[in-house]
């Protein structure tokens, strides 16, 4: 496993009632680098474990001192957000994995189409420096609930002008997701981040024009959902996991002390992939085809049916 | 130990490169078991004991004002081996901060950066250069800023824009190549450019290591050993120059085996470049003659049987086909099952 970073909680800011902004310094020498559409794991120490969250990295790519990073509180949190919004404070030390980018702009693009929703307005924080510096031709679409998911409205207003265009569920204003992919001229990428729902209604809607899916970009940074308990057993070290119901796979294993190479901890980047031999498994992954499916599995999302006995070749 | 560099010598012509005993002594020798067949040999790259070709992001070593001078040779002939497609110029810089912030730090007696914001100042003593330049303003370097910084660090670079899933060769300085071309894979995705190796693709090979490849995070680089053999210490073996060397591979005898074919050991070297995201693929060649070799009994050993062992598409697609057995043959004085029977 990659060694963690140690930071130095310097800055925090409640932007809305559920959106911090947190600001992070090393401990000692310098940060290392990122780009544009970056995110690093923060490792919250629970009273009972650790949890790793990915949050997007949102400043800017140029400035080397510092990161920032904004979460957003989570209604059914598994205690990550709300450790964040409630423990964490200025002074505070945390780890943090080192910055990986899954979300990075095109080199090829002529047109940048950026979509957010809510939180996922933060992987874009850190484009805009790099698509102004490359003079690159873009627009930001940001659908939030103002007040509440806007985190980042006025400071967007003032920076972009015409190229921001905002919708506020509140006020009844909604993305028209049909005209604003059916108006972009051939060779625009789209990028999207946010709820799953408006993941999927993009890749629908630029599925059903005819968009090539190589110009079609999403993250998704949603904590595991919650299953059924099941247990796995290690066919290699002989090992038995219980993974309790609001526990991934991939955290019940770092927690027995078997560490399984990992990114994105969503189901997309396909870093943890590992072969099963024996039992039913629910994939909840976005990368393994159904061939792949057979024999291996995502453990940060995917896990064991309840009953049966996953054997892992681990 | 501060490495000391050796007066010139040549890699063309008259062939004057040499090992000294301290290079043979820390020569990458490839293999770890008795045969050799293609696979995903790729491991983190922690560093290793110090003097170690592992000891360092980026090796230097006694051949370095040599290799300088035959990249600067390379490039007067041809200038198109270094080539830098206009939306990698990010990563031309990251590619110059991170060689200029490694060399610096691991070589302090030879190189210095010192950076006042984007104020750099450049000190490279055994090339007695000293550039100040402002980070980012490629106006203010004598040349484009990959081909300044590598012109001034051992070994091939490739750039290679990370972008659909797949690693795509749009940059590079390439004047050293084991048989093969950036101006021919220029703009081809990993597995294109991959396409003509046997075996290796039905084995699954090419897949994984790709999606390893794709995953590397800033600070944690990986690297692997690659090999081939090539006829007199020749470093440009590119596809351009076929003809200086493609027929040298036929004038192989007993007699002069053991001082002609050499070797070739590639240290690649694979660190994700911070700002671009672009992957930096560093190809670190090491020659090393049979003779050279055999100075350690155990290495020329392995080499005859793997060499023996080889499968024929392995030995056709590295060029070997034509001088194996001679080689084989000469090799076999050190096995001693050989010798026995």
């Amino acid at each position: 496993m990659s060694a963690a970073i140690e930071v130095r909680v310097a800055a925090v800011r409640q932007l809305t009632p559920v959106v911090r902004e947190f600001t992070f310094e090393p401990l000692q020498g310098r940060l290392p680098g990122f780009s544009a559409g970056s995110h690093v794991v923060v490792h919250m120490p629970l009273a009972e474990r650790t949890l790793r969250n990915a949050y997007s990295l949102l400043s800017d790519p140029t400035e080397r001192g510092h990161y920032r990073i904004a979460v957003r509180l989570q209604d059914e949190s598994r205690g990550g957000s709300r450790f964040m919004h409630e423990q964490v404070k200025e002074g505070d030390r945390l780890q943090l994995s080192p910055p990986a980018n899954l979300f990075s702009p095109s080199s090829q693009a002529r047109r940048h189409l950026l979509i957010a929703g809510g939180i996922g307005i933060t992987p874009f924080l850190s484009y805009l420096p790099e698509l102004r510096a490359r003079g690159a031709d873009f627009s930001l679409h940001y659908a939030f609930r103002g007040g509440l998911t806007d985190a980042y409205r006025q400071q967007l207003q003032a920076e972009l002008g015409e190229r921001l265009s905002c919708y506020d569920a509140e006020a009844g204003c909604f993305l028209d997701l049909p005209r604003l992919l059916g108006e972009q001229p051939l060779g625009s990428h789209v990028y999207v981040c946010g709820p799953q729902s408006l993941i999927e209604a993009v890749r629908e809607q630029a599925a059903a024009l005819g968009w090539p899916a190589s110009r079609v970009h999403w993250e998704v940074f949603a904590a595991p959902e919650p299953g059924q308990p099941f247990v796995a057993q290690l066919a290699r070290s002989g090992k038995r996991v219980a993974v309790g119901s609001d526990f991934s796979l991939l955290e019940a294993l770092e927690q027995a002390g078997v560490e399984v190479p990992n990114l994105c901890r969503g189901g997309v980047c396909g870093q943890c992939d590992t072969r099963y031999l024996d039992g039913e498994v629910e994939h909840r992954d976005a990368f393994l085809g159904a061939a792949e499916r057979a024999t291996h599995l995502m453990p940060c999302v995917s896990r064991g049916r309840c009953g049966s006995a996953l054997l892992l070749d681990l | 130990m501060p490495v000391t560099f050796k007066p010139l010598e040549s890699y063309r012509d008259d062939f004057s490169f040499a090992n000294s005993a301290e290079a043979i002594r820390r020569f990458p020798f490839p293999f770890a078991e008795d045969s050799y067949m293609y696979s995903v040999n790729i491991e983190p790259a922690t560093p290793r004991e110090p003097g170690s070709v592992f000891a360092h992001w980026f090796d230097i070593d006694e051949h370095y004002l040599s290799e300088m001078a035959e990249r600067a040779l390379v490039l007067e002939k041809d200038p198109d081996r270094c080539l830098v497609m206009p939306h990698m110029a990010q990563a031309a810089w990251d590619t110059l901060e991170m060689l200029m912030e490694h060399l610096a730090a691991d070589y302090p007696e030879h190189f210095e950066l010192r950076r006042e914001g984007s104020d750099w100042l450049w000190i490279n003593r055994p090339l007695q250069i000293e550039q100040r330049f402002t980070f980012g303003d490629p106006a203010s370097l004598p040349c484009e800023p990959l081909e300044y910084i590598t012109r001034q660090v051992q070994g091939d670079f490739a750039v290679l824009d990370q972008r659909d899933g797949n690693l795509y060769m749009d940059a590079g300085m390439v004047t050293c190549p084991a048989d093969w071309s950036i101006k021919f894979d220029a703009g081809m995705s990993f597995t294109q450019w991959h396409a003509p190796v046997p075996m290796a693709h039905q084995m699954g090979v090419f897949e994984r290591a790709l999606k390893y490849l794709l995953n590397i995070q800033v600070d944690h680089p990986v690297r692997r050993l690659n090999w081939t053999m090539t006829i007199n210490p020749r470093l440009d073996t590119s596809s351009e120059t076929f003809h200086e060397w493609g027929h040298e591979r036929s004038q192989i005898t007993p007699e002069n085996v053991a001082r002609k074919v050499h070797l070739r050991v590639e240290l690649q070297f694979m660190p994700r470049l911070p700002r671009s995201n672009a992957l930096l693929f560093g190809i670190r060649t090491y020659l090393i003659s049979l003779e050279e070799l055999a100075s350690n009994p155990a290495w020329a050993c392995r080499l005859h049987r793997v060499l023996r062992d080889l499968p024929e598409a392995i030995a056709d697609y590295k060029g070997l086909s034509l001088y194996r057995q001679t080689v084989v043959d000469w090799l076999a004085q050190f096995d001693p099952e050989a010798v026995a029977a």
